[in-house]
């Protein structure tokens, strides 16, 4: 049984059919990529699948249970977290801030305990920093953590999204764009990050990707979608070479060649 | 070193301010500088126990002895420690949350109604039984019973409302404001709840439950004396826990949801936070604040009626929070005391001593444009007359310079 589940998921805005027919699924321990031109509804089904957005059809089981109609905070609770295309950070929070808010769904003092400042509480706030901490160093901001996250560079506060949706304890992560805006060193970088966090930290990782040296290095699985359609799975040497991914995403000629270097 | 020394002067400057006080219980100046302490012990950089202790000594028993001395200073540290706790209670809803609330007057509005109306012969007109009023020892059980009615009112006011954001959530708090002053005001007929505008009156004071150990003393103070000093330290047990409260909250999953869903809603719903349910618990909280003030207002005042809570009230408050820093609890106190000093002491204070100035008959004499007598000044000249004005001249200077307040919820100084 896949960890992830999507059958058949459409969804339309008015006039515009964002998603059609989608199946996906995911095994655990691999990373998948989900890539396709602008527009193809890539950013769509993650909004469907962590409950921004409710399908106009279709199933979404995860770990067997169904996620139809679950709120987002549900499902991050039930251990789906993302990160976002464009970086949604808590701008006015620190570091640890950020990271300490994804943990919401774990921490589960309550409001008497807080009040009375109980053992329970303060026991579970300092467990919480400690993991913090670590998720921070994972991801390289070590030291980082009282500065406000406006103030990281861009890089950073992509990574510090990653620990932020890894601070909920998710089984499966799924990750927009994580690479956008980097150089080759950084993504390099965070692809080990990437192979570090499978197993470790999470079970699998969904991610929506334009480097195809990202794509290619890493997946163990590529979706393509084009105009809200699947139009091709599979490995990544076989999804490289189908003529319909070439011409609708890929295109001929010269760039396969510099994917290849 | 150097802080001990800090702290050698913090003790001195109190020590001087507190007697010049003391011994001239008419001058505004000398209290201004007593209050001022307060400001320079959060600032100086001195021992912690110290400044706890100092703070705690200015607090519990030098302003009680100048209170003493004049009464009028107790009276306004009343009013201080009143919108602190509005003002702390606004600062979750606006400063923690992000919604801006332009109804906060309304909780405080209906504590002060649930004291005033079963804590006087209100309750008569439409309890029969000639129950009411009730023993002023119901007081410490309304004080508590208006936390959870506050609390619930911010629910069911919050439960419709909150799925609006920015401006639209601002103009339906506006709106609910006015739905509970109006009630206030009318629903004195068919059945006279409220009294309508004449208000209610009188009001039972809270109990003076160690009246006993008093007498054990045998120490014997005028009620009218005494009243006030009790006042004072009722609401500044009240604010105590009230800024208890909000920094437990403030540092708990509870605060910092609140602070993510200001800063990005979607961000904190993808992050595993009950939006709406920690929304709806930043409004009861606020709302839960501002009704026990209300009920402590209500003892204070004897008399209430609508006409103390209107829309104008609301925004001094939110004022008071924007002034301080949104988000700062400092801020928020800071806020508070700063606009009701203004209010209360500064510009009155100016206004006697142009009064005084115009009746010598003094004269000015500027170089080269000659002289001038006082006497000749306009009647109309009078600060007291311009709170609104000087008011609202610092809110656009403080927008223009400071727009993230005195105070604000900086970091910066953790590091």
């Amino acid at each position: 049984m896949a960890l992830l589940d999507l059958r058949a998921i459409s969804k339309r805005f008015g006039g515009l059919q964002a998603l059609i027919n989608v199946s996906l699924e995911l095994e655990e321990g691999t990373i998948a990529s989900l890539i396709g031109p602008n527009g193809a509804g890539k950013t769509t089904l993650f909004n469907t699948l962590t409950g921004l957005y409710r399908p106009d059809q279709g199933e979404i089981h995860f770990q067997k249970r169904s996620l139809l109609g679950l709120k987002p905070d549900k499902i991050t609770a039930a251990g789906i977290s993302r990160t976002f295309q464009n970086i949604r950070l808590f701008s006015h929070m620190t570091v640890l801030e950020n990271v300490l808010v994804g943990m919401h769904s774990r921490l589960k003092t309550s409001l008497p305990a807080i009040l009375c400042n109980s053992k329970a509480f303060s026991s579970q706030e300092q467990e919480a920093r400690r993991r913090a901490i670590e998720l921070i160093e994972l991801t390289g901001l070590c030291g980082r953590e009282n500065e406000w996250a406006q103030q990281l560079s861009y890089g950073e506060q992509r990574r510090l999204e990653i620990a932020r949706a890894l601070a909920a304890a998710p089984q499966l992560l799924l990750l927009d764009e994580p690479t956008a805006g980097m150089n080759a060193r950084e993504a390099q970088s965070l692809m080990a990050l990437f192979r570090e966090l499978i197993g470790k930290h999470v079970k699998a990782i969904l991610l929506i990707e334009h480097n195809m040296r990202v794509v290619m290095g890493i997946s163990d699985r590529v979706h393509v979608l084009d105009y809200g359609e699947k139009i091709a799975e599979g490995n990544p040497e076989d999804v490289r070479k189908d003529p319909r991914v070439i011409e609708a995403y890929l295109g001929q000629g010269s760039w396969m060649g510099n994917a290849q270097s | 070193m150097r802080r001990s020394l800090a702290g050698l002067a913090l003790c001195v400057y109190i020590a001087a301010s507190c007697l010049l006080a003391y011994f001239f219980p008419q001058s505004v100046l000398a209290f201004l500088l007593v209050e001022a302490s307060l400001l320079l012990l959060y600032y100086v950089d001195a021992p912690r126990q110290i400044k706890i202790f100092l703070g705690v000594l200015v607090l519990v028993i030098l302003f009680p002895i100048l209170g003493w001395a004049n009464g009028y200073y107790l009276e306004i540290a009343i009013q201080i420690g009143i919108f602190v706790a509005l003002a702390l209670g606004l600062n979750i809803v606006v400063g923690f949350v992000g919604l801006l609330n332009l109804g906060f007057v309304a909780f405080y509005a209906i504590g002060a109604y649930l004291w005033a109306i079963f804590g006087s012969p209100q309750a008569n007109a439409f309890i029969p039984g000639n129950l009411f009023p009730l023993s002023p020892n119901w007081f410490f059980v309304f004080l508590v019973l208006s936390i959870i009615v506050g609390a619930l009112t911010g629910l069911v006011l919050g439960l419709p409302v909150l799925r609006l954001r920015g401006d639209y959530l601002a103009i339906v708090t506006l709106g609910f404001a006015e739905v509970v002053r109006a009630l206030m005001n009318n629903l004195d007929k068919p059945v006279n709840f409220t009294n309508g505008p004449r208000g209610i009156a009188p009001i039972s004071k809270p109990p003076l439950f160690f009246q006993p150990l008093l007498e054990f003393f045998g120490w014997q103070i005028p009620e009218a004396k005494l009243y006030p000093l009790y006042f004072y330290f009722l609401i500044l047990f009240l604010v105590c826990v009230i800024i208890w409260v909000t920094r437990q909250l403030e540092n708990s999953r509870v605060g910092r949801a609140w602070k993510a869903i200001r800063e990005d809603e979607i961000a904190a719903a993808a992050m595993g936070v009950p939006v709406v349910r920690m929304k709806l618990l930043g409004f009861a909280v606020g709302a839960s604040f501002a009704a026990a003030v209300g009920v402590l207002f209500a003892a204070k005042q004897v008399f209430i009626n609508p006409e103390s809570f209107t829309f104008m009230e609301s925004i001094g408050v939110l004022a008071m929070v924007i002034l301080g820093g949104m988000g700062s609890i400092p801020g928020a106190i800071l806020g508070a005391t700063g606009v009701t000093i203004l209010n209360l002491q500064l510009l009155k204070g100016l206004s006697l001593w142009l009064n005084g100035l115009r009746q010598s008959g003094a004269v000015l004499s500027i170089p080269l444009l000659g002289s001038y007598s006082l006497s000749q000044l306009p009647a109309q000249f009078e600060p007291a007359k311009y709170e609104r004005m000087v008011f609202g001249l610092i809110l656009i200077l403080m927008m223009i310079f400071r727009p993230q307040g005195v105070l604000p919820a900086g970091r910066e100084r953790k590091k």
